[in-house]
């Protein structure tokens, strides 16, 4: 496969996470040692303008799991507005099968400060909030600390680097909600209410917290911007595929003999990961499934993973790819069960606002529940499918689909084994 | 409440930066109070200056803000997919059940122990994982589960 050459990763050394792996990793100094801290300094000899332009140039998207382009959104920052501006970074890392947020916020916190410190400067911010998952307790302790140090060394606080430039930064810890990875969720959480999502528009660029212009972005979107800005947008648009660029972390999970994270070009094939880096599958076992960018994204039956892990060549083979959390099921693994699993963390973790949401989840939850216990009836298959279609599009936020997704693409690629075990009261794998 | 004193509560004549601080303000009350108490909702509010139903509906929305006592150790088993395809879930919350005796939602009797069954905790990479208080364990078998259990019981945390 052409895709698979082109980005081939012999030639391709760790960028986001190349100091993580070093003894205080998460030090000031440690940073400092190995170039920290001097894509800021020329970000700020350049003009806001320019900087956006650059990252424009890089073709860097989203990687909290939308994928939005990250140049346009900073554009979408209004520059003439007299209202404070801020950025606000989002560390409510929850998915099922994500664990790379995790990672970066405990091992190079100063790498996003940076990066923050880039973009708040570039749409003309003068605060800056991180909002770290509240099980992340280490994360949020290095944080604190981190911050701490910045202010010390003059990166944050007024006139850093003698540019004129202000930027006030701190950290607040979730306590235990989903739903407030969704940005406008946690901007509510970060204004000290109950994590419900906001309908848009007005996107957070224009109003987000405390009704004022938000950046909000993922932790691992900003890690990347001090690189693009120190060795060029052209640097980072020559990794990767047509549309989707540079380096990303994946999660590896499940059936691997290497379960891990593994920092890895955009356009990789999945195959690639699973097999070389993750060292394949256990005990001799054939793979069955994966599902590529976490729960809420669409699962591929064994015969696609040659697919390139990119935004477009998922989409067009109909999955997505989500936060690149790659979750690996052999032969022994029952699909029912799994799609159980699933649609319970959303069943718990719906907010409620939403009816479909709310009460669609636990529907489906209760009906696969029953196929698993053996107690289906004829007709269940035709009831979950007409309830994921009741739920998708009808949600103020994309949490709702979250659940369509698993469901319809188990019962696309593995129909039979529901089937199985309607008619035969238990499990054709585990039998 | 009458006039005067519900206007110096409005939220309307609040800083809206002031309710920022609530879920820190409710962390820092749970580690006092032990759990979220009426007695702590009253405080929080108080020094916040922010209505006690505001400060309940917060806190009530976080499954990290306990609304019951709570035991000393409180012990999260992550029942997620990967943990499960990694041999964990139901294999350890029924082995930590019968060690403690108790299901999951209940505390000892002796106020130790409380277990609790959660979603996703980001440690897919090293599962099995579960959570005591705000130590995260990764790579738990059956047996390190028993001699995490028995290091709690004697103290030597």
């Amino acid at each position: 496969m052409n895709a698979r050459n082109l980005s081939s990763s012999s030639a391709f050394q760790p960028v986001l996470t190349r100091n993580i792996h070093r003894p205080g990793s998460e030090r000031i100094s440690i940073y400092l040692d190995h170039g920290g801290y001097q894509a800021v300094r020329k970000a700020l000899a350049m003009k806001p303008e320019e900087v956006i332009e650059q990252v424009k140039q890089s073709g860097l998207r989203g990687r909290g799991g939308a994928g939005f382009p990250a140049g346009i959104k900073w554009g979408f920052m209004p520059q003439d507005s007299k209202l404070p501006k801020i950025v606000a970074v989002n560390t409510d890392e929850g998915e099922p099968g994500t664990f790379k947020d995790r990672e970066i916020v405990e091992q190079d916190p100063h790498q996003v400060i940076e990066g923050v410190l880039i973009a708040a400067y570039a749409v003309g911010a003068t605060r800056a909030y991180v909002y770290i998952r509240g099980e992340f307790f280490l994360g949020v302790k290095r944080w604190i600390k981190a911050i701490a140090d910045a202010y010390e060394y003059g990166f944050l606080g007024e006139d850093i680097l003698g540019s004129g430039f202000n930027l006030d930064m701190s950290v607040h810890r979730g306590a235990g909600a989903y739903i407030c990875g969704e940005e406008t969720a946690m901007l509510e959480s970060l204004e000290g209410k109950r994590g419900l999502p906001r309908q848009k528009p007005p996107y957070p660029t224009t109003a987000g917290l405390y009704g004022l212009p938000t950046l909000v972005q993922n932790i691992e979107t900003l890690a990347c911007i001090p690189h693009i800005i120190e060795r060029g947008p052209e640097w980072f648009s020559s990794i990767g595929t047509a549309e989707s660029k540079g380096p990303k972390i994946y999660s590896v999970s499940g059936h691997v003999n290497r379960p891990g994270n593994y920092e890895l070009p955009m356009g990789i094939s999945l195959s690639e990961i699973i097999y070389e880096h993750a060292g394949g599958i256990p005990d001799g076992h054939k793979l069955k499934a994966v599902i590529p960018g976490g729960v809420s994204t669409p699962m591929l039956p064994a015969d696609q993973v040659e697919v390139p892990m990119a935004f477009e060549t998922l989409s067009s083979i109909g999955s997505e790819f989500g936060t690149g959390a790659i979750i690996v099921m052999d032969e022994t693994t029952c699909m029912v069960e799994a799609t159980r699993r699933i649609s319970k963390f959303f069943a718990h973790e719906s907010c409620g606002k939403c009816t479909p949401c709310r009460i669609g989840s636990q529907r489906i939850f209760e009906i696969l529940d029953r196929i698993e216990k053996g107690l289906g009836h004829p007709g269940d298959i035709e009831l979950l499918l007409e309830l994921v279609n009741g739920i998708d599009g009808y949600t103020f936020c994309p949490m709702g689909s979250g659940l369509v997704n698993p469901v319809r693409s188990a019962i696309q690629h593995f129909r039979a084994e529901f089937e199985y075990h309607i008619t035969n009261k238990h499990c054709l794998v585990k039998a | 409440m009458v006039g005067n004193e519900w206007n110096q509560l409005s939220p309307m004549n609040v800083d809206p930066r002031q309710r920022t601080r609530l879920l820190a303000a409710l962390y820092l009350a749970q580690e006092q109070f032990g759990w979220l108490s009426e007695e702590a909702i009253e405080r929080v509010s108080e020094r916040l200056t922010l209505l006690p139903g505001q400060v309940r509906s917060t806190a009530s929305f976080y499954s990290m803000f306990k609304l019951e006592p709570q035991g000393e150790f409180q012990i999260q088993v992550c029942e997620g997919l990967s943990c499960y395809l990694a041999g964990g879930a139901e294999p350890i919350i029924d082995h930590l059940s019968n060690l403690l005796g108790i299901q999951p939602g209940e505390t000892t009797p002796d106020g130790k122990f409380t277990l609790e069954v959660v979603q996703c905790i980001a440690a897919c990479g090293s599962a099995p994982a579960l959570r005591v208080n705000d130590m995260l364990y990764e790579h738990m078998t059956l047996e390190s589960i028993e001699q995490l259990i028995n290091s709690l019981r004697e103290g030597e945390w």
